[in-house]
């Protein structure tokens, strides 16, 4: 092997910085590659993929819609990530927001007061908790990974979903489909002028200052870096692990519901059996991409939620199954995970090997 | 249940736990090695439309298996060279593989929903098949049901019994000691991850070629995951993962048989039978903290930079 990795013995700034720009290049080339082995001109489908979602006001009104859910979600992630906390069952806790939430505005159908809305989404937020808090129990009680807990309570939450909306909550004027009915208007996400802007674009990238924030000049901040970085560290300073597993598993579950809420009562407009394309999991793509930051996971949120509509427009326009998405989001990360190397580590040409000889009787 | 009813209930049993068997053994084999792989359930998608496509393609399910060991070998070594290699981060490059493979087995998966492909034939073993009752539950099978047997009971006996088994254990446990020995870490982890990808393949092709004969696209619900959960479970011993594979088959095939019975429950809340059960075994196993460190590998998840 001609060249060796080496540790800097620091992080490379630069790196941090350049290696996610390295990884979406890397993706993007990788993609025209693919396109091509599926029979279509690689320019034209990036083109599609990449560029002509942003070319309209109503396709950038999209970008924030489907940017919202990704940003609410891995924000709360980063969070957890940098408590070494590995919550990936977002999906899960988004699902049991959006049933916590559109279950109150289910039950009251006739609310009209304006302070009815913030009650759903306070039930939404809670219902995130709750399906998090569930992991955290679990962990600090049990000692159960947190990776497989949060993740079986995926499939569990959707297949409550199911239940509910083919059973008890099935809309009865819905010919059997399985979806509730649709939210009153006093239970729907506001929604800005003529585009499909909602509330949650908003919120999204306030939340993300917020916890931005509370990360860097917080004590509570403080500590979360420290249990993450440097567990011992962390136990001799006396902060509590499992306080601050409950806050981080909470803070992301809260926010997963939030996002899970808002999705059903704004773009979606009632419960269904899929009210998720996987953002929980693209969130933890988003997280990573991100750097764990906050303001990072906003631009993060936005290039994944082009992903979501690159898919869609490769398959209205190009005939491509919209899998395409998930291939995109795949490969970014492992792009992203197989640069970060150069922020510890530098490539080194290694020199012809010192004689054996020599080698020997150093020993 | 007359006898021909209950062998059936088994023989279900057996077919619904061979995919669990078969992609725990090869995850066990990777993190007896100190690796954890989360993206089983990523190898197990690529290994199921590499094989359904393949046998679709030639009409030989045989080779389609074949086929899917290839092609989850093949994406393994993505992860081990980015987690070995590249010193990435263990879950998040495990969590990329499943994602890939989500998006991988849709892509491919897109024009064959609904489609079938050639199934694996049953072997009847000569004059053993003919037993009475045992007969078609143990030796009227198809092969990756024997294979599964097989390579359960060579895992078994290679870690416990071989040098090579004592190497890949001791590089697990603790890497430092295995490298000041002079042993090829970092090769011998790319073996385990490897074996570990065309197993969860393997277990994959069984999906779509034998216990799920139409292409759709989440053919793996969970199996990956539940795999995983089974390793901790059997406290990375072999013949205690036997015992989980065929608890969990159990219980997905009784949530299958309930719904059929018309029990008077949901059958969503049926299906999600296996998961609750699946958070429910890992709890009681994981309050014992002390057990899981005794049998934990010590170096599992941890990174190993050789110094010279």
């Amino acid at each position: 092997m001609p060249y060796r990795l080496e540790p800097r013995g620091e992080r490379s700034q630069l790196w941090s910085y350049a290696s996610p720009v390295l990884a979406v290049v890397l993706t993007i080339v990788t993609m025209g590659v693919l396109f091509a082995i599926l029979g279509t001109p690689p320019l034209t489908a990036i083109e599609t993929f990449l560029i002509s979602p942003l070319l309209t006001v109503s396709g950038l009104a999209s970008l924030a819609v489907r940017a919202a859910p990704l940003i609410m979600i891995a924000v709360g992630l980063s969070f957890c990530y940098r408590a070494n906390v590995w919550n990936i069952g977002g999906d899960g806790q988004f699902t049991l927001g959006a049933i916590a939430g559109g279950g109150l505005a289910l039950f009251f159908p006739n609310a009209a007061f304006w302070w009815f809305y913030p009650i759903v989404l306070v039930a939404g937020v809670l219902g995130g908790m709750f399906w998090a808090g569930i992991v955290a129990f679990l962990k600090l009680k049990f000692n159960a990974n947190e990776i497989l807990t949060s993740l079986m309570l995926v499939y569990i939450a959707q297949l409550v979903l199911t239940w509910l909306v083919t059973g008890p909550w099935r809309d009865p004027m819905g010919y059997g489909f399985p979806q509730s009915a649709m939210f009153s208007a006093g239970a729907t996400t506001p929604d800005f002028g003529t585009t499909s802007i909602h509330l949650g674009c908003v919120l999204a990238p306030v939340i993300a200052i917020i916890l931005w924030q509370v990360m860097e000049r917080s004590v509570l901040g403080f500590q979360l870096r420290v249990v993450g970085q440097a567990p011992r560290a962390a136990r001799f300073a006396g902060f509590s692990n499992a306080k601050l597993t409950w806050i981080a598993l909470l803070v992301s579950g809260g926010l997963s519901g939030l996002a899970g809420i808002i999705e059903v009562t704004g773009p979606i407009g009632q419960l269904t059996t899929e009210i998720t394309p996987g953002y929980g999991f693209t969130a933890v793509i988003v997280a990573f991409l991100g750097r764990l930051h906050p303001i990072g996971v906003i631009f993060a949120g936005l290039l994944l939620a082009l992903s979501y509509l690159g898919g869609d427009a490769a398959q209205i326009n190009l005939h491509l199954p919209n899998a395409i998405t998930g291939i995109f989001q795949g490969v970014l990360l492992f792009y992203l995970l197989g640069a970060d190397v150069l922020i510890l580590h530098r490539f080194k040409r290694v020199r012809a090997p010192a004689p054996m000889v020599l080698a020997e009787s150093v020993k | 249940m007359s006898m021909v009813e209950v062998s059936n209930f088994i023989i279900s049993i057996i077919a619904a736990s061979t995919p669990l068997l078969l992609a725990a053994s090869g995850e066990l084999v990777t993190e007896r090695s100190g690796v954890l792989n989360l993206g089983v359930e990523g190898m197990m998608l690529i290994g199921a439309i590499a094989g359904f496509a393949t046998a679709h393609a030639t009409g030989n399910a045989y080779v389609g298996v074949l086929v899917a060991a290839g092609a989850g070998m093949l994406i393994s070594m993505v992860f081990a060279v980015l987690t070995l290699s590249f010193f990435a981060n263990q879950i998040a490059t495990g969590l990329a593989l499943t994602i890939f493979g989500h998006g991988f087995a849709a892509l491919l998966g897109a024009n064959y929903v609904g489609i079938a492909a050639p199934v694996l034939g049953k072997i009847a073993i000569p004059g053993l098949a003919e037993i009475p009752f045992l007969g078609p539950i143990l030796f009227d099978q198809n092969i990756l049901i024997y294979f599964s047997f097989i390579m359960l009971g060579g895992i078994a006996w290679f870690l416990r019994k071989t040098h090579a088994g004592l190497i890949l254990r001791a590089v697990g446990d603790s890497h430092d000691a295995a490298h000041a020995m002079g042993y090829p870490v970092i090769p011998i982890r790319y073996g385990a991850v490897a074996f570990g990808g065309a197993m969860a393949g393997i277990a994959g092709a069984y999906l779509s070629l034998f216990y799920s004969p139409l292409w759709s696209q989440d053919l793996a619900a969970g199996r990956g995951w539940i795999a995983l959960a089974l390793v901790v479970f059997a406290a990375w011993r072999p013949l205690w993962l036997l015992a989980g594979a065929y608890l969990f088959g159990g219980i997905t095939y009784l949530s299958l048989f309930l719904q059929g019975l018309g029990v008077p429950i949901p059958s969503p809340l049926i299906s999600a039978l296996p998961y609750v059960g699946t958070v429910v075994v890992l709890v009681l196993i994981s309050r014992d903290s002390r057990r899981i460190r005794l049998n934990q590998p010590a170096c599992l998840g941890k990174y190993f930079h050789a110094v010279a």
